[in-house]
């Protein structure tokens, strides 16, 4: 395993941009492997991708590409940008308005010197995989949202690179081509040899792409694991809204977990003190009277938003826990209830996974 | 009704006093040309053309307004892109030095560079002593004359168009493989382009026609130093013919410039 | 109401003012040659002292351009001129009012910077190549003139410049930018010492001589007859020669 992982990206590195915002990334990802980093807007992570790229030096630690280091301050090594072997589709795709699309895929070969017979060869054939023969003439602004995220996708597969980093690579589009293109994108990520880093604030993205998902939130990794483990075991607030879980922190006395607000009823009585309790939505009930019968836990509250997603609703509910619910749609319709009218909602203890843990604790 | 129809049926008719200011507005221009050209001795042209006033002083005006644009570009675009990119203390003092040129009278500027360049100037005079060469009074100071004047155009064109790009695009063609003077040569300047051939020609336009800065700096002797402008300045005190004939070349070099960069260009002035 | 008879008042008021010329106001529009800086300069205060409602305004260049101003109609009242021929031109167009008088002449000399550094003894030095020499432009008179006197002298001079109007050619002498140039007796006196003057023998000298007129198109005649007269007076002609000037 250590062997192949040197052919990939070893990354442990903190930076720091202007006063207040610093980020610390460690990842590492061997060849053939896509990893995402998944975060919020302002979370850093285009930072990251600045720093991958060379784009911006890092601060400490050390950034490790195909057995060469990339960067590292305390050795005093920067490789340039232009040096590094990396192919990056950028958010926005950059393409050269002023080159047609052949012209800009043959770009990174041609500036690294290989003969212009050679590199029209190559640009052609990664113009083939990706389905755009016909558009070699076309310059940038002709070129649909889908057309050109491939054209940015074959101008950094061309290269050969050590690594594919993809920024938000399908934010641009509406969408119909995301879903697509999502899976294009699927399909030559898996033909990459090398190591492959995608860089989204789309759960669903970083989730079908990846093998593994890193979250980051405010300049540091909070969670990481395969998309499964995130999805069913979220560690914050925001993983588990991507995950579409309710997350709340308590302190669990004899199957009794005091989150603040309101003390709620578990199965799991093993389990004392700080706790982490993770409720899927569609586990919880929502009535019009209070219900009668087996569910330990039952509340009145409001509903203050309400989504209907098809034949699901989303609900989220006041105080006194906020959490977020689903149901079927011909349910909520019989409920005949609307946004900021009171109702009851009801989770059974079996349904409420619980696990030791403060905030501090898992997210490290 | 006649304007109706010289504007499609589709279109509205725009206000007839924005049209009369407009034609005034259009007057401006036009009427001291015709009148240039009503003063023009049709007959007598083609020998005054072939006179060497006329010949001397289109060649020492061609060559030397594209010798004052070729320096320009050397030394100019450099200046353009540290202005626009590196953050340095007393970055607001350069930019005021580069546009100073254009706010101050060109006789003063000739003066300023005969002050510095010239004989005893605070330059000229060492150089001159160290090395024998002597700017003013020579071709290569209406050279010099006009590049002072003329060079700020292509600064400031420049050094905005940069300001304006886009900089991710160096960093993705850097990510690629660029080094830095492919990324110059094949994104950067081409994406500045329409700017860039914008600010050529108003630097040669302006060289072109530099007059206070040359005569005062680089004198004026036919052959060496006698530009159009300085001829037609000449002429016009003895030989009206003569100055006439030279604003005509003039004028219809300047026009074959200005017409020879189609509209598409116009759009970055 | 009030606002209205104040224009009125303020109107009428205007006209009286601009129309009393006939006591001698108003402005005097003298164009005369370049050489003439200074001692007109004086001249005016002079006649200014005079004549307190006269507001003179000279309107200095080359003879041969303020000829070309007058031609084309610009307004003047009165034209001194550098050399003879300048003026011909006005009279035969038809813009004096009467005729020409000569109230001065004036001799060129050879101009070169302080300390003469580079030992110029004569016209035969604007021969030597390695000079930076400086001439007027032939159509000035001062340009004219200059030629005519190294051409007497037999020299062909090695110009590097031929400036506009003499005051352009004295500042560059002056700046010591110019080796030497032939300028005349009065600019070289008008430096108080900066540019040194040297003597062109009186057999290959040209006397200039300078004539003034009152024009037909004047817009104040009786200020422009009065100013030549004072010119022509004695009080004139010494301020006149004071600055280097000869009588004719």
């Amino acid at each position: 395993m250590e062997g192949a992982l040197r052919l990939g990206l070893e990354a442990d590195f903190g930076l720091r941009r202007g006063d207040s915002f610093r980020i610390d990334l460690s990842l590492a990802i061997p060849p053939g492997t896509t990893v995402a980093l998944l975060g919020p807007n302002g979370a850093g992570k285009s930072t990251a991708v600045a720093a991958f790229a060379g784009l911006l030096p890092i601060d400490s630690g050390k950034i490790g590409l195909a057995g060469i280091t990339l960067d590292e301050p305390a050795a005093d090594v920067l490789v340039p940008p232009e040096e590094r072997r990396i192919g990056v589709v950028f958010q926005d795709y950059l393409l050269f308005p002023h080159m047609t699309v052949i012209e800009n895929v043959a770009f990174g070969l041609r500036s690294r010197g290989v003969s212009r017979p050679d590199v029209m060869e190559r640009a052609r054939g990664w113009l083939e995989r990706l389905d755009l023969t016909g558009l070699e003439r076309r310059k940038p602004p002709q070129l649909s949202g889908g057309q050109a995220q491939r054209v940015a996708l074959a101008r950094a597969l061309v290269i050969e690179p050590d690594l594919l980093l993809l920024d938000e690579p399908l934010s641009a589009l509406d969408v119909t081509t995301r879903v697509e293109l999502r899976r294009t994108l699927s399909r030559h990520l898996e033909s990459f040899p090398g190591p492959r880093l995608v860089i989204t604030h789309d759960p669903t993205e970083a989730f079908l792409l990846a093998d593994e998902v890193h979250i980051i939130e405010r300049g540091t990794v909070t969670q990481s694991g395969s998309p499964d483990e995130i999805r069913l075991r979220p560690r914050t607030p925001y993983a588990a809204d991507l995950a579409g879980s309710n997350l709340l922190f308590g302190t669990a006395t004899h199957g009794e977990v005091d989150v603040g607000s309101h003390l709620i009823h578990v199965a799991e009585h093993g389990v004392e003190g700080e706790v982490l309790l993770t409720i899927r939505p569609s586990a919880i009930s929502l009535h019009r009277i209070q219900p009668e019968g087996s569910p330990r836990n039952a509340w009145q509250t409001t509903i203050a938003v309400m989504e209907r997603l098809g034949e699901r609703t989303r609900i989220r509910t006041g105080a006194p826990v906020p959490l977020t619910v689903e149901v079927t749609s011909e349910a909520m319709s019989a409920l005949a209830l609307g946004v900021g009218e009171t109702v009851w909602l009801a989770i059974k203890a079996t349904e409420i996974g619980v696990e030791a843990g403060s905030v501090d604790t898992l997210t490290g | 009704m006649t304007a109706d129809r010289l504007v499609g049926r589709r279109t509205r008719r725009p206000p007839t006093l924005l049209i009369i200011l407009g034609a005034i507005g259009l007057a401006v221009f036009v009427v001291p040309f015709a009148g240039l050209l009503a003063r023009v001795p049709w007959s007598d042209l083609p020998a005054l053309l072939a006179g060497d006033v006329v010949t001397d002083a289109l060649r020492l005006s061609l060559v030397t307004s594209l010798a004052a644009t070729l320096i320009a570009v050397v030394v100019g675009i450099p200046l353009a892109w540290i202005m626009a990119r590196l953050e340095f203390p007393g970055r607001s003092l350069v930019r005021g030095f580069v546009t100073l040129p254009l706010v101050v009278p060109p006789v003063v500027g000739g003066a300023a560079l005969l002050f510095a360049l010239g004989r005893r100037g605070l330059v000229g005079e060492p150089l001159n002593q160290a090395t024998g060469l002597l700017l003013p009074f020579s071709t290569w100071g209406v050279v010099v004359a006009n590049t002072f004047v003329a060079m700020p155009f292509l600064v400031i064109t420049v050094e905005g168009a940069l300001r304006n790009l886009d900089e991710r695009y160096e960093g993705a063609a850097a990510s690629l493989g660029a080094g830095r003077w492919t990324v110059l040569r094949r994104v950067t300047l081409p994406m500045i382009g329409p700017s860039l051939v914008a600010g050529l020609v108003l630097t040669w336009a302006r060289a072109f026609g530099e007059f206070g800065a040359t005569i005062t700096f680089a004198g004026n002797l036919q052959g060496r130093t006698q530009t159009l402008p300085l001829a037609v300045f000449v002429a016009m005190e003895s030989d009206r013919d003569t100055a006439v004939a030279l604003s005509l070349v003039m004028v219809v070099v300047s026009l074959a410039v200005l017409i020879a960069l189609r509209e598409r260009w116009w759009k970055a002035l | 109401m009030r606002d209205v008879r104040l224009i009125v008042t303020t109107c009428v008021l205007g006209l009286v003012i601009a129309c009393s010329g006939s006591s001698m106001g108003g402005e005097l529009l003298v164009s005369a040659a370049a050489s003439l800086t200074d001692a007109f300069a004086e001249v005016e205060s002079a006649f200014e002292v005079q004549n307190p409602e006269v507001d003179v305004v000279l309107n200095l260049g080359s003879s041969s351009a303020l000829r070309e101003q007058i031609l084309e109609g610009a307004p003047a009242d009165v034209f001194a001129s550098a050399n003879i021929s300048n003026m011909d031109q006005v009279a035969e167009a038809g813009e004096l009012s009467g005729e020409a008088e000569i109230f001065v002449t004036n001799s060129l000399q050879i101009a070169v910077p302080t300390g003469n550094p580079a030992d110029v003894t004569g016209l035969e030095d604007f021969a030597r190549e390695e000079l930076l020499i400086g001439l007027c432009t032939e159509d000035v008179p001062c340009g004219d003139f200059g030629r005519q006197a190294l051409d007497n002298a037999g020299v062909t001079p090695s110009i590097d410049t031929n400036e506009p109007d003499v005051r352009a050619l004295l500042t560059k002498i002056e700046a010591g930018e110019l080796d030497a140039g032939i300028t005349y007796v009065t600019d070289v006196l008008s430096t108080s010492g900066i540019v040194e003057g040297i003597e062109i023998p009186a057999e290959v000298n040209v006397v200039a001589e300078y004539p003034i007129a009152t024009l037909a198109g004047a817009p104040n005649p009786d200020a422009a007859a009065a100013w030549v007269d004072f010119v022509l007076s004695d009080a004139g002609r010494a301020i006149l020669i004071s600055y280097g000037f000869t009588s004719p």
